[in-house]
């Protein structure tokens, strides 16, 4: 169960690359694991270490403090590709909290929202000056769909109001799908 | 609701409506029944977990059917051997899906199966695949099925958990966009080459958030192979699904397979429903997209997006942005020059894209009489042990076997190299697989999406080229 989101004051990472897709957050053939845990070191992986498995000194992911950065601020359309869980994993577990580009592809952004890791999509204004601005300290309040930037414009973000429900509860939403057995049951004699 | 009332809707409106067990609030999204969850050995484990975390069962192990692909090698063993994996982790997967399939209740198509095979190549054979149907599976090329007029769309493994306990889906209502490929295509076309050439047309996130539905001449015309293969591709164009009207040629396909009625009577009733499931005459879409399909040609990509399609004698495009410019070193080609030409390390001809059997015999007609170029690894892998018995009856195995192909067990193979069939660093792979992401093939490796077409002539010529080069039979 991921814990509750409300409010995260944080530093952001930038990755100012368009189109960056689920093998670059983790590679397929990490894929063979029958748990969703410890995938954070997998994270951007082949960015991240040499042939032989050593990690490049010169990639600032390396060097992240994941304590004082949680924030992922990538170019547009982030997250394209597989349906895999695993990337939203991987991100979490590397320390990420949130990730934010002007574009989300839909099964990641779909993903993200129910492991604890908010997707925000940033209008271009915004997402420029993030981009072109790295390492600022931003405060990102789920509650009010707000994102303050210090020196920077704030912006206002929609989400999808049931994911931000549960990003806030820090529930998944199987509980409510458990919840309309009576509706599903109705269904299934209708269209029997 | 019936399929006909109201006001003109689309395909995708028609199958929404008709799954709908509690439609969607400002507050929360709908809930989406699902007929058929496909279920393979990567995406389910963690799914099956939670099930058993919060002591739930699997509520339709009937409308449930698992596979097993991704992980799994494709090299031959013998019978009462142990297979091949690449890794322990490959197998305690593999494993882990039989105890839970079998815990559950749930039909596997495993080692044993004379239906395993590539996910979306076995549903369809099987004719679980339905017009009119909602499919699911947590692999984000499920949008395959939509070529039955399903609406079938790919899903997190979380979601795989809820589809498992519930056989719902909380959804919000996608958009809608309709692509019409006008006119015949050429000679020598095929359905890769149309669809590379949508996604360069539209761009990699040009669907996002939409559901496809492609019609026109060039669509119609094609056969259900073909129209799997456009389908396939919807979510390289970041379409969550793709869907085609079901006509004749689908009925047609359909007939006599397993999962559908056999009775005369029952198979009437069913084809007068699934008819229903076409967009009526004025239906609205959200975004409308017009395409001459007559000017399209075999098409390669350049970069390392899927979007990145042009004709394969084609200059490649100066770069338009950073991600370009990494993308044209990464894959080492110039502006200004034609990716046809570019010397080929591998060639791979498989995947859920292109492993059925007309894929399989459109690269044998190009690879019959003649002999992979040396130097040239060519591996054909086709997609279900049906389809690898079919082309066997054929005899188009004997075809790739004495040109020097490799002629492998069915599966996933090097579209998603996690099996052990991968490329090396600085490889270029001719494939024609879905994805030409950096190091999709493996680290370094350097992929050109192509058709069967083509790819077995870069295979035999040992470089990229117009595959219409070599469509003449060869002079034994």
């Amino acid at each position: 169960m991921p814990e509750r989101f409300t409010t995260l004051t944080s530093r952001t990472f930038v990755i100012d690359q368009e189109d960056i897709d689920t093998d670059q957050i983790i590679p397929a053939r990490f894929l063979t694991t029958t748990s969703r845990d410890g995938l954070g070191d997998k994270a951007f992986h082949d960015w991240r270490y040499d042939s032989e498995g050593k990690p490049l000194e010169t990639v600032a992911l390396n060097a992240l403090d994941t304590e004082t950065h949680r924030i992922l601020v990538a170019g547009r359309n982030f997250g394209c590709g597989s349906s895999r869980e695993h990337a939203p994993w991987a991100l979490h577990d590397f320390g990420f909290r949130a990730v934010i580009s002007s574009e989300i592809a839909d099964i990641f952004r779909s993903n993200a929202a129910k492991n604890g890791l908010l997707p925000i999509l940033a209008p271009k204004e915004a997402h420029d000056w993030l981009l072109a601005h790295p390492d600022v300290e931003i405060t990102v309040d789920l509650a009010a769909q707000r994102v303050e930037m210090g020196n920077g414009p704030g912006f206002g973000f929609t989400i999808e109001p049931f994911a931000r429900h549960c990003l806030m509860e820090g529930t998944d939403p199987l509980g409510f799908l458990t919840a309309n057995e009576d509706a599903i049951t109705a269904y299934e004699t209708q269209t029997a | 609701m019936s399929p006909d009332s109201g006001r003109p809707r689309s395909l995708f409106e028609k199958v929404w409506d008709a799954h709908l067990v509690k439609a969607e609030t400002a507050d929360t999204p709908a809930m989406l029944y699902v007929d058929l969850h496909l279920v393979h050995e990567v995406t389910s484990p963690q799914a099956f977990s939670v099930l058993a975390e919060r002591g739930l069962k699997v509520r339709r192990p009937d409308r449930t059917l698992a596979t097993i692909d991704h992980a799994t090698p494709t090299l031959d063993f013998a019978p009462g051997e142990a297979p091949p994996y690449a890794t322990d982790a490959a197998r305690k997967q593999v494993e882990t899906l039989q105890a839970n399939a079998s815990a559950h209740g749930i039909t596997l198509h495993g080692w044993d199966s004379e239906h395993r095979g590539v996910v979306h190549v076995i549903g369809p054979e099987l004719g679980a695949t339905q017009p009119g149907m909602t499919i699911v599976c947590g692999d984000s090329h499920t949008a395959t099925h939509g070529a039955f007029g399903a609406l079938a769309f790919g899903i997190g493994t979380t979601e795989v958990g809820h589809v498992l306990a519930t056989q719902c889906l909380l959804q919000r209502k996608p958009k809608s966009m309709r692509i019409t490929l006008d006119g015949p295509t050429a000679p020598g076309v095929s359905a890769k080459d149309i669809i590379l050439a949508v996604i360069a047309e539209i761009g990699v996130d040009g669907g996002t958030g939409c559901v496809i539905e492609y019609a026109g001449e060039a669509i119609e015309a094609l056969d259900m192979e073909g129209r799997m293969t456009v389908c396939n591709m919807s979510i390289e164009a970041g379409a969550r699904a793709g869907m085609i009207a079901a006509d004749e040629t689908t009925f047609a396909w359909l007939k006599g397979r397993e999962h559908v009625p056999s009775d005369p009577h029952k198979w009437d009733m069913a084809v007068t429903h699934w008819s229903h499931f076409r967009s009526d005459p004025g239906a609205r879409f959200d975004h409308e997209v017009v395409i001459d399909a007559t000017r399209i040609r075999p098409m390669v990509t350049w970069g390392t997006a899927p979007d990145t399609g042009i004709a394969v004698d084609a200059p490649v495009p100066a770069a338009r942005s950073a991600s370009h410019a990494r993308a044209l070193g990464y894959m080492q080609f110039e502006a200004g020059k034609p990716v046809s030409g570019a010397k080929v390390d591998q060639v791979f001809i498989g995947s859920c894209t292109n492993s059925r059997i007309t894929d399989l015999r459109a690269a044998a007609a190009i690879m019959s009489g003649r002999r992979v170029a040396p130097g040239v690894r060519a591996l054909v892998v086709p997609g279900s042990v049906a389809v690898r018995k079919q082309a066997e009856a054929e005899g188009l195995d004997r075809i790739f076997i004495e040109a020097g192909a490799e002629w492998r067990q069915p599966g996933c193979s090097m579209c998603i190299a996690m099996n052990g069939d991968k490329g090396e660093p600085g490889q270029l792979i001719v494939s024609t697989s879905n994805r030409n992401f950096e190091g999709r093939q493996g680290p370094g490796a350097r992929t050109v999406l192509a058709s069967p077409a083509t790819a077995a002539a870069a295979a035999i010529a040992g470089h990229v080229i117009d595959p219409a080069t070599l469509m003449e039979p060869a002079h034994a």
